[in-house]
């Protein structure tokens, strides 16, 4: 807790310093507008312009503030439409659950794969020799930049809406968890192995109750690094598609018609999203490791 | 790894099993049989040399023989089952294109890499080490700044590249400003974090020497904490390529690896896509392995360097 004020003051250093660019950012329109009106404005005009501007080059924090609000209280999920009831495209968690779905579907696909894939590679000398340089390669690979041509692709064969997304996540939460989990199922040391060969137990025996259990702190960290990966790789891969919901989608309207205070809620909401999906990886972490007798 | 008789025994098993689901695929379909057979050949050829044999050879072997298998399979299976080009282009059609179209992938990775990534990279990592260096001075700032810049490193930073375009223009100097973006948080707390790692004796040490705050800067705690430095480097490499093609989605000169990809899906010259994407994958790892060298030149102390 000895962090809450210099966490504090860190950010309100952040905040000030975005005030500051709007102000400085913004302040060539504003003085443009008033010349051509022919209108004198003193310094407090100015900045008051600056920040409430409709369509600032940087919106200021409230302005971003006040849009997150209006679009996720001031606006209901669900709408009736043609008699049906349909998502509102103008909430803003109507287009973070539109980006969240395929994140989380995703991200269950490429865990699963991913650990049985680590048991694989610890369990098979072929596997561990030919499967695992390829795997630490492919994290220098920038996947991440290409997930848009894989939806087209998909696309094109006919598959859309949720899956293509989530193979993206899926692929990019894979890696970090066959890294991880390998290392993990290895971590027990010669000792612990030795004794279980000493109880004559059997290869799964030693999984189950040795290797499973001690992977799990290597784990949770692959995972936090993994949903993080996910969410990213759902947000890009709605960019080039015409993807119309989505966060993706929103930054990329925001983008063509130059509505930044859009842009920028919608960057707010994928980073609180983030945020809630690792808190909520962490306290799984905390609440396994407690109950695994391995909490601080 | 295992001990005892018991898999010794049932050695027969796997060769058996393996024929016998070539022979069923092939029964169901001879393009699936011949598919499946090539793949547990090539598996049973792996599995005998990891198993048979030791050494440096198996180690650069096994995984050849894994990826040149993938590939095979890859053409095999494009062209017996007649997969349009549009949808996946055959691996030698790739190679074609890459062969014919060098001038034009090489000015792309101009543009991209050697313009957009490498500069918003230097610009972004020497950034972070400076401010890592002023927030090491007080211990106020560290505890504000490394659950902040963990925080933020985690967050899709990626999203910014369409307000970057807006502020810098098409040009690569708009992408190299993603790229900061991208790399300075994980590099900040890398290198934070670096600058903690040297031990309480050794600092007292050198205090006992007298040594001024900048000669225990450079004498001990840079070099203690360059593994930590190298390993924000290494994250950034593939950052920064990631930042530079996406940020070229949303607006670039007509040249440009994300410029390519976007156009040449659009006119659905998917060997062309294929050819950026083997690009990037090459300029990916060629660059990861470039950090990885020089660390290995640095660092060479560091227990992680030691050849086993």
């Amino acid at each position: 807790m000895r962090s809450v004020i210099p966490v504090l003051t860190v950010v309100a250093v952040i905040v000030a310093i975005w005030f500051a660019g709007s102000i400085g950012m913004n302040r060539a329109w504003t003085v443009d507008q008033a010349e051509r009106r022919g209108l004198e404005l003193s310094a407090a005009d100015i900045i008051a312009d600056t920040l409430r501007q409709e369509r600032p080059v940087l919106p200021t924090p409230a302005q971003v503030m006040a849009e997150l609000w209006a679009t996720t209280a001031g606006e209901p999920v669900f709408r009736e439409r043609r008699g049906q009831m349909q998502g509102n495209p103008r909430s803003l968690f109507f287009h973070a659950w539109q980006t969240l779905a395929p994140t989380m579907l995703g991200f269950v696909m490429g865990t699963l794969a991913g650990i049985l894939l680590a048991v694989g590679i610890v369990h098979n000398r072929a596997m561990d020799l030919g499967v695992m340089p390829w795997a630490i390669a492919s994290q220098t690979i920038p996947i991440l930049a290409v997930a848009p041509i894989v939806i087209v692709v998909l696309n094109a064969v006919g598959l859309e809406g949720l899956v293509p997304k989530s193979l993206i996540s899926a692929y990019l939460s894979f890696f970090p968890v066959v890294v991880g989990m390998v290392k993990g199922l290895r971590s027990p040391n010669a000792m612990d192995l030795d004794l279980l060969r000493t109880y004559s137990a059997s290869n799964a025996q030693t999984l189950w109750k040795l290797r499973l259990p001690a992977s799990v702190p290597y784990l949770f960290t692959s995972l936090k690094v993994g949903i993080a990966a996910a969410l990213v790789g759902t947000i890009v891969a709605e960019l080039p598609t015409g993807a119309r919901f989505g966060l993706g989608a929103r930054l990329l309207t925001g983008s063509y018609y130059g509505q930044t205070i859009q842009i920028w809620s919608a960057l707010f909401m994928a980073a609180i999203c983030a945020a809630c999906l690792v808190a909520l990886l962490s306290a799984a972490e905390r609440a396994t490791t407690r109950r695994m007798g391995l909490g601080r | 790894m295992s001990v005892g008789l018991a898999p010794v025994r049932q050695r027969w098993i796997w060769p058996a099993l393996g024929a016998s689901v070539v022979v069923i695929a092939a029964i169901y379909d001879v393009r699936l049989g011949i598919i499946m057979g090539v793949w547990l050949g090539a598996w049973a050829v792996n599995g005998w040399l990891a198993g048979a044999a030791r050494g440096t050879g198996v180690r650069v072997m096994v995984p050849l023989i894994f990826g040149t298998t993938l590939l095979a399979l890859w053409e095999i299976t494009v062209g017996l089952y007649d997969v349009s080009p549009i949808i996946l282009p055959a691996p030698s059609l790739i190679v074609a294109q890459f062969a014919v179209s060098t001038d034009v992938l090489w000015a792309d990775f101009q543009q991209t890499i050697l313009k957009g990534a490498l500069a918003g990279y230097v610009i972004g990592c020497g950034a972070a080490v400076l401010v890592a260096l002023a927030v090491d001075r007080s211990m106020f700032l560290q505890r504000g700044v490394l659950p902040v810049g963990n925080f933020i490193a985690a967050l899709p930073i990626v999203g910014t590249a369409p307000i970057l375009v807006m502020w810098f223009g098409f040009g690569w100097q708009s992408k190299a400003a993603v790229v900061v973006a991208m790399v300075f948080f994980p590099m900040l707390v890398n290198t934070v974090q670096g600058l903690k790692a040297s031990g309480a004796m050794q600092r007292d040490l050198m205090h006992t020497y007298a040594a001024s705050y900048w000669q225990s800067l450079f004498k001990l705690r840079l070099p203690n904490a360059l593994p930590f430095i190298f390993n924000g480097l290494k994250i950034c490499t593939t950052l920064a390529l990631i930042g530079a093609i996406v940020a070229e989605f949303f607006g670039s000169p007509t040249v440009g690896m994300g410029f390519r990809i976007k156009i040449e899906v659009g006119r659905l010259a998917m060997d062309m896509v294929w050819a950026s994407i083997f690009v990037a994958a090459l300029a990916g790892t060629g660059f990861y392995g470039l950090v990885a060298l020089i660390e290995r030149w640095l660092t060479f102390w560091h227990p992680s360097q030691r050849r086993r």
